[in-house]
């Protein structure tokens, strides 16, 4: 077997598993598709219940995984195709399976190795286009760096907003660029790979069909999802954490949160709960209020799911200590005013229908798995359930393992769970790998030596063998 | 070629410039509608009590009859196509229900009439623009400048697994009739809610100030007529514009039904048209249209 892991995604799950397998001594090849790691964590404002800064805690993995000897950080890549190699054609002619893999690195036209993130690139682009990062609150250029904070620091640019490549229309960041990192020729390269295992940690995306056209939320600029708000909050965010509605930069002062926009609806979204929104609105009441002291929170609920150590009483302190109101109901309608949005729901608890002129609306929209869940799935053969999150092989009793030998998974592709929740599945598929690595390898030890056992009751040679290796296998537990 | 075709009470009655003006449209478009020989009411509501036959057998005899005139029926009321295309709906998928209500009546429902609705005909039959039979293509005296508001109501639209026409949060069967005759669609958030319903008999001051949502969200998304499905909210908006504060001068909204606005539209004579049975006269309104030539 080749005794290295193979982790898709760096969200904080492929991230903790990475660098579990890392500092355990073994190589780690790291996939990720965005231009910079660290998921949706790294977009966050603050994280729940404690409030910690989400950059100020994340930033220190996301530095440790860029720098890690043992980690190949492979940024805007994909896996492409994988190649089970099983126990009778092993390629090291030992007969151990494992995973042959091809990886496509897509040219980020910007030499990692040269580029000292100065900004020069940007500042003389021409072409301005809405910044993913900040969910389309704020503009980038077609040469970016997607945060401030991003690793690895390096900036890309992207070919679609790029005036012309081929051929080239504008080379104006080339001209601008004092070290010469931009090379407007970089190809797609295929880099193959031997694997030994594999950890899935691909994320989530949010729900943003059907159900949320009621909401207006494609068509409102003051209806935002849970996302977009984060960025609003975030001190590294387009607004510098200060809050303003985007149709006119005013601050809101009545402020609706509707929890399962999209989740728990079989009719027109997805039947499951989302399971971190009930939190993470809690959170922005919260925060929202510590930043407009006069300004006031309504939250439509479908009721309250704070199942978690000092969860509940986050959600009481939004209540009670924030003053946010707490509207057991749904939404039926959000439709655009003169001013801004009308909010249309139902108290459930005294039967009324309740009208809200708000000045912004938050959808704790639905978690779905992120859209690249069913093809890798099908490339490594893992189950995905009817929404493409992915099947453990046994829910309650191995929850990390996926069915398929060597390949394990982590985080929000398993389906919708909070960082906690997502970092600890991290470290228990790094900890199967791990067993997995070091199981292989007494084997492979104690088969070496009864190679080199010439003489003697075979038999005997062989137990004794047997149980050298074994003592074998445990001390190198200990060492790791 | 002709289409069976079922009345209901209400176009026989209160609204008769609905049936009127519906027969000169689809007569001009080329599918007479053809009165069923015999009928009688649909019963109105649909039941809701899963095991109410009593309450089907007035629908079901109604899609009997239909089924001796073709395999397919059509109405222009909103609340009897939703009778009759729930309770078809129902009976195809309940036999023992179909057995049932056919060993009462003595008659042989066999199960399998299509309920389509005046509109489902425009489009799927007509189509909306395009074809060289379209409707837009036969549309003598353009809407242009004509701000419409299309007012859906519930019964066109829902329950959606059952009805199916259109998408019940966001509709748009009627936005494309008005562009057909050359007119705007203007939306407006409450195009879709409920205008009060049978509510006007009980408690009249419910729908009163249901419409009064509608017709001034109507007139502030600068709509110069409403249009609607329905007999029943075409009544809900157009009468209490007489009595409330909608009803000063210059703040009322005509209510049209959506077959007055094709008559209109399609040149047809004007005793097709029946504005003279509004409480709010639509004729000033649609004047600049009507006197075009």
């Amino acid at each position: 077997m080749n005794y290295r892991a193979l982790v898709i995604g760096a969200g904080i799950s492929g991230m903790q598993a990475a660098l579990d397998i890392a500092d355990s001594g073994y190589e780690v090849i790291l996939v990720e598709k965005e231009p910079a790691i660290g998921g949706h964590m790294a977009q966050l404002s603050e994280t729940f219940p404690t409030l910690d800064c989400s950059q100020c805690i994340l930033t220190p993995r996301t530095v440790e995984v860029g720098q890690h000897p043992n980690i190949e950080l492979l940024t805007l890549s994909e896996v492409v195709e994988v190649e089970r190699i099983s126990a009778d054609q092993g390629d090291d002619g030992e007969g151990q399976p494992g995973f042959h893999v091809r990886i496509k690195r897509h040219p980020r036209y910007v030499r990692e190795d040269t580029c000292t993130a100065c900004g020069d690139c940007a500042e003389v682009c021409p072409v301005v286009v809405p910044n993913e990062f900040d969910r389309g609150l704020a503009a980038r250029r077609a040469i970016y760096i997607p945060s401030p904070q991003a690793v690895p620091a390096v900036y890309r640019l992207d070919p679609d907003a790029c005036l012309g490549l081929f051929p080239l229309a504008c080379g104006k960041c080339a001209e601008a660029c004092e070290v010469n990192a931009i090379d407007y020729d970089m190809q797609a390269e295929i880099i193959e790979e031997d694997v030994g295992a594999i950890i899935i940690a691909t994320g989530y995306e949010l729900y943003q069909d059907e159900a949320i056209v009621a909401y207006e939320y494609m068509s409102h600029p003051n209806v935002m999802d849970g996302l977009e708000f984060e960025r609003l909050l975030s001190a590294t965010g387009p607004t510098g954490g200060k809050i303003i509605r985007p149709s006119d930069r005013k601050v809101p002062k009545e402020v609706v949160f509707i929890q399962c926009a999209g989740s728990r609806n079989p009719e027109h979204g997805v039947p499951y709960c989302s399971k971190i929104c009930c939190m993470y609105t809690a959170k922005h009441a919260i925060l929202y209020k510590h930043r407009v002291p006069d300004g006031q929170v309504y939250v439509f609920y479908m009721d309250i799911r704070a199942g978690g150590k000092g969860y509940e009483e986050f959600v009481n302190r939004a209540m009670e200590e924030d003053d946010t109101v707490y509207i057991r109901g749904r939404v039926s309608k959000v439709f655009p005013t003169d001013d801004s949005v009308m909010v249309w729901g139902v108290d459930t608890l005294t039967g009324r229908k309740v009208e809200i002129a708000a000045d912004l609306v938050v959808l704790a929209s639905a978690i779905i798995p992120s859209s690249a869940s069913r093809q890798i799935a099908q490339m490594l053969g893992v189950e995905v359930d009817e929404f493409g999150f992915y099947n453990a092989d046994d829910a309650e009793m191995t929850p990390v393992e996926s069915g398929v030998p060597g390949v394990f998974l982590a985080g929000t592709g398993l389906g919708p769970q909070d960082i906690p929740e997502t970092v600890a599945q991290a470290s228990g598929a790094a900890a199967k790998v791990l067993s997995r690595f070091q199981a292989a390898q007494a084997e492979e030890r104690a088969r070496e030596a009864l190679d080199t056992s010439s003489s003697g009751d075979e038999t005997v040679e062989a137990n004794s063998v047997g149980a050298a290796a074994r003592s074998d296998a445990l001390s190198v537990t200990e060492a790791a | 070629m002709g289409i069976p075709y079922f009345p209901g009470c209400t176009l026989s009655t209160k609204a008769k410039n609905y049936d009127r003006s519906g027969r000169a449209v689809a007569e001009a478009l080329g599918f007479p509608l053809e009165e069923l020989p015999e009928w009688q009411c649909c019963g109105a509501t649909f039941p809701l009590m899963l095991d109410d036959s009593m309450a089907l057998i007035a629908p079901t005899r109604i899609l009997y009859q239909a089924q001796q005139a073709g395999d397919r029926v059509t109405t222009l009321c909103s609340i009897c196509f939703n009778v009759l295309r729930r309770s078809q709906a129902l009976l195809d998928r309940d036999e023992e229900m179909l057995d049932r209500i056919n060993w009462f009546t003595e008659e042989e429902y066999e199960g399998d009439v299509h309920v389509a609705h005046f509109l489902e005909i425009l489009r799927d039959d007509v189509g909306w623009e395009g074809g060289p039979e379209s409707l837009a293509e036969r549309v003598k005296r353009p809407l242009t400048g004509l701000k419409v508001a299309p007012y859906y109501g519930c019964l066109l639209l829902r329950p959606f697994e059952e009805i199916g026409l259109d998408d019940p949060e966001d509709p748009h069967i009627l936005h494309d009739l008005v562009r057909a005759l050359g007119a705007e669609p203007v939306d407006f958030p409450y195009n879709v809610e409920c205008c009060g319903s049978y509510l006007i008999v009980k408690e009249p001051d419910v729908p009163k100030s249901l419409a009064k949502d509608i017709v001034v969200s109507a007139r502030e998304h600068g709509a110069d007529v409403i249009i609607t499905a329905c007999p029943l909210c075409q009544f809900n908006l157009d009468y209490p514009q007489r009595e409330t504060k909608m009803s000063r001068a210059g703040e009322q909204l005509p209510v049209l039904y959506f077959t007055q606005l094709m008559a209109v539209a399609l040149g047809l004579p004007e005793e097709t048209w029946g504005f003279e049975d509004h409480y709010v006269d639509p004729r000033p309104f649609l004047a600049r249209v009507a006197n075009s030539p």
